[in-house]
């Protein structure tokens, strides 16, 4: 009973995000979408189950609370490289891990969002995702500067495991630098998540890059990190058919009429050609002035002139 | 495998150059959409591909091979049809005509299933002993039907061996006595009953030889235990008693092959390899004597081998090149007989008669061999010796087998089967090649095509011989169409179609129906078979790809396309590039090799450096139309082929847009690379390139494991961007050759269905974009596995696997569409140009796409999927699967369409969108294989020909299938029994019929006037 206008909240999110391109259409797939520099989102009201204590967060990657194992928040470093040089320290995440529970409200909130059917016990997540980015600092805007002149690549990485990183092997995203400045440097990370572990990285700019890229250097120095948590969504299952289909045979039977066709669409064919013929008359029409105009400036020479004529006698023809 | 980010553009390049154009497209879409209505009209709603009984063998071609021999069994003693029994390292069995070499029947066993030994028992049954000595089947010898099978069990893996006792006969039943897995039975040949096992591993001893002992039931089982004690065991083969065991110890210890000399001396190699030892076990007494290789040959340096052979009183040892023919005289006495270079073949011995055993021998002597058949005690007498001319692109002998019979004049003739480097088996007999068989195809690689030569000489009177031959066909074929044609006229009618000299030309056609199959096989030959008809039109045993000193185990990796001439396609010849690699580690040195596909020769061959693990053929080419190749190899360092400076300014102007991506599949890590600048090592090499990771996917090994993956094909052609769906919408494809499709399982359901449950069970799909790494598309099946085939075309992949859930296969489609275009769907915007379509495509832009999937149940297990491809790309599409009855299903691409509703409307129906329904029909009609079988289907390839309606279907496995598809039938072509005879004769009746009203018309007309 509680969960339907929480549910109804969440539609009309649907249904905004669809009429507003920018940031909206994140939320859909989104497990949670922070933009540094702006007004924290309206999340946390949406979810009950915030936990109270939220603990500032220290330099090492992980810290879990001792009070709830239920939900705990971890750290971990995103790495940058510029071209071929080394990967450095570029700017932390931080996120919160979860252990779903069976029979939770959280646990069917998630099913709700990402229709995981069968959960075990065990199963840690990653939510509220958010990141701190370092600014540029004097060497980095260079050699970021050398990158944008060269259209060359910049790399970032992430650990595979950010309970125990690097885990397996790092993963690896890379980007052609010009592809970043607008305003700022805008970049666009969706990560797309196993459990506690991070199978892909997506990196890249957030909207356009188009091609040939342009060299532009932004005007402000600081990233603008739009960050998105991905989960798989669950295949649609092959359809069975049982006694309902005999219910469906009989809306079948009353035969719907065909829905009422535009004028355009019925008439296409016999307006296309009315078009051309009227385009045809206003070119002639056009013509005829500047006919009078070449015939009284004729004698520059015999084959404009011939020409003029042909095209005269041809449009005399026709008509 | 190319990836260019900005070809994106050039897909849709003629789609948006000009604005007015796209309004043409506008239209387009509405006119295919009438046009589709007519064609739903004409079609009465089923488009089903099938043909009728006597079109079979008109646009098709069936072949049928075997393998490459391992044992022979000849079965020539009663009167009948002479048969040999054959076993191949393919794994199959046949018995073939020993006349003309054509197939009586044949089986095909499982992959794991490698044949060990094949025997004849009680004169009607072929025994089989199959996977390492664990499976006994009986066969029956006319049919091939089979009429038991037993399981042995044992509990280590040895040496096996078959043998089928001779001389035993208790009630007629012949004990079959088995060896391996450590222990050795008897089995009753009757019914397959396991009489008796002794297991000799549980005294771990090693069988290394059963005996069989004359005129009694006893056999002697030999073996070691540990390296130096010789254990003998007599053994009563009826009941399996244990009568006698002795041991003795060999201080010098034990290794390789034991070869039988006589029932009761064996010789052996000592540990060093350099002792030949003579183990006598007369009356329960154990004998050791040593002889020193060195003393019977001088140059004994390398490694010495004893052979496997049957020679009564003699063995084979191998010392580097050389075969030593060794004679045992006396107790222990050793004697050199014979030197052969390494190219001669010893057979096994047969007995001709009740105290006579012969022998075969050949021998390589320049463009002949030689074949010398000898009595096995007196190594002069040469009851055969022939000399025959063999083709050299056949390469040396690799085995002979020999038969005897009796000549009109009462004497012994000999016929031999031969087996050569290249796989194919010849019959030998009187000094001719009495027939061949080219069993190399059982085992291809890979398949290209190429263009036949344009026909510089064009006539058109070649084909049919003269006019009144042309119309006597049409008249032939009038009486058909209109059953006038009596039984005979009907069978002259299809020997012409059949034999129609036309399919069959060695030029190219109109149609592009004519085409070279270029195939590289196992055997590392390469044969050229015409499309038409099948038959091989030039083979050539590529000598890179042949065993030599250099390269002791030769593979052949693939065939590409290295040189298609279009501008000088009247005196350049298309070429063919072959990658093989020496050696199966993956930092063997590569070996290429380049054939011309007109004459079957060779042109150039390198041994390279380097490695390769990855061939990519990249979209350019250069002045003389030769492609631009890279070769990744196992350092991924990338290498430029061909080695030019023209090609490498052509390569260094795209350097830059090149992007590839590699598979670990066992490490389950997929990585997309970029070349960074050129190799800096000790040797400068402007042709080596190092490249640079640019993006990685970690599947976490404790949940995914890479199964399959599936691309685009480069030379896919996609003729529209958009999809006009019912409701007058536009849907854009997101079409992008750079889209990799990632099929991922649970670690344990990756290894067979059983494996796991559904609960632990899952299938990933992805779809990515391998220049940026990024993925479009993630979908989970819970409760599903593999075997995953997939096939991805245009915007749409569709896989293959099994639901634990459901107990079913089930096939899952997922279509991805672009909407980032989406909004061009209004005329105006495009008649004003406030469109996107002209912009080139970024792979580094953030995509905008949707998919929509949807599964259906599908009854059969699937061995290969494929697609049909078309010239252009307007006819539709075709799914050819690979059934697990070896044969070829088409299934249209509408069945697995993600926007199939329950109850589809009106204008959905009209767009031809079928009912949904929770199973993917099949429909007999529509196995493009009729009643063939591909005997161990294990590849579908499709070519387009010139003519858009069709598309070319090459099957292979064991047997090679070809034949024409019209997946939405030939809507530009009449077909080929079209009557011309019945429109000329119309045309002139109406004409006569013009001339005589006009004449009556004229007449009544003036009898008017004089009225």
């Amino acid at each position: 009973m509680k969960k339907l206008p929480l549910f109804a909240f969440f539609f009309t999110l649907l249904f905004l995000s669809s009429s507003a391109f920018d940031s909206d259409e994140l939320l859909l797939d989104d497990e949670e979408f922070g933009i540094e520099g702006r007004a924290q989102p309206a999340q946390p009201q949406v979810k009950p189950h915030e936990p109270a204590t939220t603990r500032s967060t220290t330099t090492t990657t992980r810290k879990r609370l001792s009070d709830s194992d239920s939900d705990s928040k971890i750290q971990f470093s995103l790495e940058h490289a510029f071209g071929d040089s080394d990967f450095t320290p570029a700017g932390t995440f931080s996120a919160r891990l979860k252990t779903a529970s069976h029979g939770g409200q959280m646990k069917q909130l998630e099913s709700y969002y990402y229709n995981t059917g069968s959960l075990n016990e065990e199963t840690l997540k990653l939510t509220k995702l958010r990141i701190s980015r370092n600014q540029f600092l004097g060497v980095e805007k260079e050699k970021f500067e050398k990158l944008l002149q060269d259209d060359d690549f910049y790399r970032i990485r992430l650990p595979s495991n950010p309970l125990s990183p690097p885990g397996r092997d790092y993963i690896i995203s890379s980007v052609k630098a010009r592809c970043l400045p607008q305003e700022g440097l805008d970049e666009h990370f969706v990560i797309h998540m196993e459990g506690a572990n991070i199978l892909a990285v997506n990196y890249g700019a957030f909207g356009a890059c188009s091609y040939p890229r342009q060299l532009k250097l932004p005007a402000k120095w600081s990233f603008n990190s739009h960050t998105v948590l991905k989960n798989p969504e669950q295949a649609q299952r092959a359809p069975i058919f049982a006694e309902d289909i005999l219910g469906g045979e009989n809306v079948e039977g009353e035969v719907l009429p065909p829905p009422e066709r535009s004028f355009w669409a019925k008439y296409w064919m016999y307006l296309i050609p009315l078009g051309l013929i009227v385009m045809n008359a206003i070119t002639q029409a056009m013509n005829l002035p500047e006919e009078q105009a070449a015939g009284q400036s004729g004698g520059q020479g015999q084959q404009p002139a011939a020409a003029i004529q042909r095209g005269a006698s041809s449009a005399v023809r026709r008509r | 495998m190319i990836l260019i980010e900005t070809k994106g553009r050039s897909v849709s390049s003629h789609w948006h150059k000009q604005r007015g154009r796209v309004i043409c497209h506008i239209q387009l879409f509405m006119a295919t959409r009438v046009f589709l209505l007519i064609l739903l009209l004409l079609s009465s709603a089923t488009s089903i591909f099938s043909l009728y009984e006597d079109q079979v063998g008109l646009m098709d071609w069936h072949q049928q091979y075997i393998g490459k021999v391992k044992h022979a069994v000849f079965h020539t003693q009663k009167t009948g049809r002479k048969r040999v029994l054959v076993s191949t390292e393919e794994n199959v069995i046949a018995s073939l005509d020993l006349r003309h070499g054509e197939i009586f029947w044949r089986h095909v066993l499982g992959t794991n299933d490698a044949i060990d030994g094949i025997d004849i028992a009680l004169g009607k049954y072929v025994i089989t002993l199959s996977s390492d000595g664990s499976i006994l089947r009986a066969w029956n010898l006319p049919d091939g039907q089979m009429v038991w099978e037993s399981f042995l069990r044992g509990p280590k893996h040895s040496k096996s061996s078959l043998m089928v006792l001779k001389t035993l006969k208790v009630d007629k039943d012949r004990v079959i006595i088995v060896s391996g897995k450590g222990c050795v039975h008897g089995v009753s040949s009757i019914d397959g009953e396991v009489l008796w096992t002794k297991d000799l591993a549980a005294e771990s001893v090693e069988v290394q030889q059963v005996i069989p002992l004359h005129d009694s039931d006893k056999i002697y089982a030999v073996g070691f235990s540990g390296l130096t004690q010789f254990h003998a065991y007599e053994i009563n083969a009826m009941n399996g008693e244990l009568l006698k065991h002795e041991t003795a110890d060999f201080s010098g210890g034990f290794v390789g092959e034991l070869a039988l000399v006589s029932s009761e001396t064996l010789v052996a190699l000592d540990t060093t390899r350099s002792i030949l030892v003579t183990v006598s076990f007369r009356n329960g007494k154990i004998n050791f004597h040593q002889t020193y290789i060195s003393s019977l040959v001088k140059d004994s340096t390398g490694i010495a081998m004893i052979l496997p052979s049957t020679l009564t009183g003699m063995f084979t040892l191998k010392i580097n090149t050389l075969k030593l023919i060794i004679r045992v005289t006396g107790e222990d006495q050793l004697e050199l007989v014979e030197k052969f270079d390494h190219a001669t073949v010893v057979s096994d011995v047969l007995s001709i008669s009740e105290d006579k055993e012969a022998f075969a021998v050949v021998q390589h002597g320049g463009i002949k061999i030689h074949l010398q058949v000898k009595l096995s005690d007196d190594w002069n007498s040469d009851l055969v010796k022939e000399s025959i001319e063999m083709d050299q692109q056949r390469g040396l002998v690799h085995k002979v087998f020999i038969n005897n019979y009796i000549r009109t004049d009462r004497s012994h003739g000999f016929r031999a089967l031969i087996v050569m480097e290249d796989h194919s088996l010849l019959l030998l007999q009187q000094g001719k090649i009495v027939w061949n068989r080219e069993d190399a195809l059982a085992s291809i690689i890979d398949v290209t095509t190429s263009e036949l030569p344009v026909d510089k000489a064009v006539s058109v009177a070649k084909g049919e011989h003269n006019l009144i031959d042309w119309l006597k066909g049409h008249i032939l074929k009038l009486k058909g169409t209109l059953m006038l044609a009596s039984p005979e006229d009907v069978v002259a009618i299809q020997a012409i179609r059949l034999k129609s000299s036309e399919k069959s030309k060695l030029t190219r056609d109109h149609n592009g129906f004519r085409k070279l199959l270029i195939v590289l096989t196992k055997a590392g030959k390469i044969f050229a078979l015409h499309s038409g008809d099948g038959r091989v039109v030039w083979s050539l045993l590529l000598p890179s790809l042949r065993k030599s000193k250099v390269c002791d185990c030769p593979t052949g990796l693939n065939l590409y396309q290295w040189q298609v001439p279009h501008h000088h396609a009247m005196d350049q010849n298309p070429s063919v590039l072959v990658v093989g690699k020496c050696g199966y580690s993956s930092n063997a040195p590569a070996v290429l090799s380049f054939v011309d596909t007109y004459t079957g020769k060779e042109l150039n061959s390198l041994d390279l450096g380097h490695s390769v693990a990855q061939i990519i053929p990249l979209p350019f080419t250069d002045s003389t139309e030769q492609r631009l190749h890279l070769l990744v190899d196992a350092d991924r360092r990338v290498h430029l082929y061909p080695r030019t400076p023209e090609a490498r300014t052509i390569f260094q102007q795209e350097f830059s847009n090149i992007y590839w991506y590699s598979v670990e599949a066992d490490n389950s890590i997929i990585k997309g690379h970029v070349i960074k600048r050129t190799c800096i090592g000790e040797v400068a090499d402007d042709f080596c390139f190092e490249s640079g990771d640019l993006w990685s996917i970690v599947f976490p090994l404790e949940s995914e494991k890479i199964i399959a993956t599936g691309s685009r094909k480069s030379n896919e052609v996609v003729h529209t961007q958009a999809k006009v769906t019912s409701d007058q919408d536009v849907m854009y494809k997101y079409i992008s050759k750079n889209l990799l499709f990632v099929a991922t399982v649970s670690p344990k359901a990756s290894v067979g269905i059983g494996s796991a449950d559904p609960e632990e069970a899952s299938l990933f799909a992805y779809l990515i974009d391998t220049v940026t790494g990024r993925i479009l598309h993630r979908m989970t099946h819970h409760g599903a596995q593999g075997p995953v085939h997939a096939v991805f075309s245009e915007n749409w992949v569709v896989y293959h696997y099994f639901n634990l859930r459901a107990h079913r296969f089930e096939m899952s489609v997922i279509e991805i569409y672009d909407q980032s275009r989406a909004e061009n769907k209004d005329v105006w915007k495009l008649v004003v140009g406030k469109h996107n379509l002209t912009a080139p495509v970024s792979s580094y832009s953030r995509p905008e796409v949707v998919t929509k999937s949807q599964s259906y149940f599908f009854t059969h297990s699937v061995k290969a999927m494929a697609v049909t491809l078309t010239a252009k790309g307007i006819t539709s599409k075709q799914l050819l699967i690979g059934t697990i009855g070896d044969q070829v299903l088409a299934l249209d691409k509408r069945f697995v369409d993600p926007r199939r509703t329950v109850n589809p409307s009106q204008a959905e129906k009209e767009e031809g969108i079928i009912p949904l329904t929770d199973f993917l029909p099949i429909i007999p009609q529509s196995y493009v294989t009729h009643a063939l079988k591909v005997e161990g289907l294990r590849s579908i390839v499709t070519v387009p020909a010139k003519l858009e309606s069709t598309t070319l279907v090459f099957a292979y496995g064991m047997d090679l299938f070809f034949t024409q598809l019209a997946p939405s039938r030939t809507y530009d072509s009449l077909t080929e029994d079209f009557s011309y005879a019945l429109l000329l004769i119309t045309i002139i009746a109406l004409v006569a019929a013009i001339f005589v009203t006009w004449i009556l018309s004229e007449r009544k007309e003036l009898q008017d006037k004089w009225r």
